[in-house]
């Protein structure tokens, strides 16, 4: 039996909350309810001022509409079930650690040593083994983007341990 | 006829000739690497465009989406993957053609109905814009609001993505333009405390966002791909029996891209398949299709290179993006505060006209660069994505900095990086959601001003022409991708 035959029939035994047709519509109804309820705190304008419709009318609708449209989509998913994606390989959530790493160290440390500290995570997970390349992507490079963005744009960088350095000379 | 002259001032300008020869390269470059291409590329140099003037911003914008739609071309002959996915019916045939030793055979006739392909639309592009931007003329707010429903309902039939998850993307974009304070009451909406938010969200960390850094989490998933090279000697121009093989299948192309290119929400890639479907059609020689027809690669090239003028019709007479990168073109064109319309054709015709002029231009250029360095580009493909990507990151997240120098705009631009990655990966298109945040000021201005002029009687719509056409039009647009899905 092949790989694809085995997920499918895996597919078909799982209920139905665990598919991913439920788990996107149920998401996206979620999030559009929650937003749908905070437009009822959004202030309400005098009729002399309200310029056709009140500001929260125009994102009701399209909230409303998006959830209309999400429960059409999962009703023609039971007929009709989404095709099975692979399973997300390791790199990919290391990729998405990386982000997260990315947030807290130019948040914390320094935006620079973020983004080198990004690169040469995600270079190394990404199978890349030699040391010149890694040194690269993770400093040379930067180097040249932050001085490109400094010099020609004019960009002042947010401060941080390197970044006042480079600064102080 | 005096307005044409104008289209050789970038001749005359060495600053313009600059950014165009460094569009053309750099657009080549993104068009040969696979999973970027003109529409992510246009994003990443959108803010690097700040420190140029509008005209040369916008000549350089429109430079990368001629040759990087060509560009994806060389690796769709030479590595059977598309360098963008308007090169995906090139494929077809290039790659059966070159993997019969004729690389270079191939490669030429994709240069020669590429680059045909685009001077083609550049004259439709020159004739029909100012045309569109006259009817336009008669648009009041009702009209306005009536042609953006019509733009926003194409999303339903564009290529990728079934065309109701396509709708959802593009309400999705437009419920993003609503975030910040209420241009007509400055109400804020979806603020939530947040001062940063209180100017809206900012078009390029969410183009940066749903292109550059959702491919990156999609590259992440695919790094066991090997690609298997076919060796290129050199370009070869098409032999005579080829053009008499071709040339009714490349004027055909032509036409077909340039028509698909002006609908708005339409691109290369609905041109290049329908491009190619119809030399098939057409042609004495049908058999030899996904065998390495050079047919085949006429069709579909010649389309995808017309749909860039044709594209550009719609986004500068209406202010309405005909494709996907026409849409990042168009951020550029209003972050440079370049109101694109029917005024525009009246008060800069310098402006236009030196756009239309560097598009013709940037045509000539990547037959040039196409012709002689293809070998080179070809190259390029090498680099790994281990490497690639860590780079491409570092200027996103500059770039996205340097616009407002707010750290705010970095997470947005994360934010919507993931989002685009799983919107992408459940089969949602990211392209209406950028069209929807593009329009979406102008839906909700224009309704609103309509029911302000209906005195808030919604039937008035219905007692003007236009807007009932624009109306048939939409439920058309809604209803034909629908039945085509049944009848498949």
């Amino acid at each position: 039996m092949s790989n694809v035959q085995k997920q499918k029939r895996a597919n078909k035994s799982l209920p139905f909350f665990f598919k991913d047709e439920f788990k996107v519509s149920f998401t996206i109804i979620l999030v559009s309810t929650i937003l749908l309820i905070s437009t009822f705190t959004f202030d309400i304008v005098p009729p002399i001022l309200n310029r056709g419709i009140q500001p929260a009318t125009f994102p009701k609708g399209l909230l409303l509409l998006i959830i209309g449209l999400t429960l059409i989509v999962f009703y023609l998913s039971i007929k009709k079930p989404w095709k099975i994606e692979k399973k997300l390989p390791k790199t990919f959530f290391l990729t998405l650690f990386s982000f997260i790493l990315f947030v807290i160290v130019s948040k914390t440390l320094d935006f620079f040593l973020a983004i080198s500290l990004l690169s040469i995570f995600v270079s190394y997970c990404w199978g890349e083994r030699r040391l010149f390349y890694l040194i690269l992507v993770s400093i040379i490079f930067p180097i040249i983007v932050f001085i490109f963005f400094e010099t020609i744009l004019g960009l002042r960088f947010p401060p941080g341990i390197i970044t006042n350095i480079y600064y102080q000379v | 006829m005096e307005n044409l002259s104008l289209m050789f001032a970038p001749l005359m300008s060495s600053k313009l000739m600059i950014v165009l020869v460094f569009g053309t390269l750099f657009g080549l470059i993104l068009g040969v690497l696979p999973g970027l291409g003109p529409t992510t590329g246009g994003a990443l140099i959108l803010p690097f465009t700040m420190t140029l003037d509008p005209l040369s911003a916008i000549v350089l914008l429109t430079a990368i989406y001629c040759s990087a739609t060509y560009g994806g071309a060389i690796t769709a002959v030479l590595i059977n993957t598309p360098g963008t996915p308007a090169a995906a019916a090139t494929c077809l045939d290039g790659y059966p053609l070159a993997q019969k030793g004729e690389a270079g055979r191939a490669l030429g006739m994709a240069t020669v109905s590429s680059t045909i392909g685009g001077i083609f639309s550049v004259v439709v592009l020159v004739f029909f814009a100012p045309l569109l931007a006259q009817l336009a003329y008669e648009f009041g707010q009702p009209e306005y609001f009536a042609l953006a429903i019509f733009g926003l309902t194409m999303l339903a039939s564009i290529g990728e993505g079934s065309p109701i998850k396509n709708l959802i993307a593009g309400a999705f974009g437009i419920l993003i333009s609503t975030i910040g304070k209420d241009f007509m009451t400055s109400i804020e909406r979806f603020t939530y405390g947040i001062n940063e938010l209180s100017e809206g969200i900012g078009f390029i960390p969410v183009v940066v966002g749903l292109f550059a850094i959702s491919e990156m989490l999609t590259q992440s998933t695919l790094l066991d791909q090997v690609f298997k090279r076919v060796a290129l000697k050199a370009v070869k121009l098409p032999s005579l029996l080829d053009y008499k093989k071709t040339w009714k299948t490349i004027l055909r192309s032509s036409g077909i891209g340039s028509f698909i290119g002006v609908l708005p929400a339409e691109g290369g890639t609905v041109a290049s398949l329908i491009g190619y479907s119809e030399a098939k059609r057409w042609s004495k020689n049908p058999e030899e299709f996904g065998k390495g027809s050079v047919e085949g690669i006429a069709g579909a090239e010649a389309a995808n290179n017309a749909a860039t003028g044709g594209a550009m019709v719609p986004t500068l007479a209406l202010g309405i993006p005909g494709s996907a990168t026409t849409a990042v073109i168009l951020t550029g064109l209003i972050i440079h505060g370049v109101r694109p319309g029917p005024d525009l054709f009246r008060e800069q015709p310098e402006f236009l006209y030196g756009i239309f002029g560097s598009m013709l231009i940037a045509n000539i250029l990547f037959f040039i660069f196409g012709f002689f360095g293809a070998k080179i580009f070809a190259r390029i493909t090498l680099v790994p994505n281990k490497l690639l990507w860590p780079m491409i990151f570092a200027v996103s997240v500059c770039g996205t900095y340097s616009l407002s120098q707010s750290m705010l705009d970095v997470w947005i631009m994360l934010f919507f990086g993931v989002i685009g990655f799983f919107m992408r990966r459940y089969g949602f298109s990211v392209v209406p959601v950028i069209i929807g945040l593009i329009l979406g000021e102008l839906v909700e201005g224009t309704l609103r001003q309509s029911l302000v002029i209906f005195e808030g009687n919604w039937l008035l719509f219905l007692t003007r022409p236009i807007v009932v056409t624009f109306f048939i039009l939409s439920f058309i647009a809604l209803i034909f991708p629908l039945l085509r899905k049944k009848k498949v």
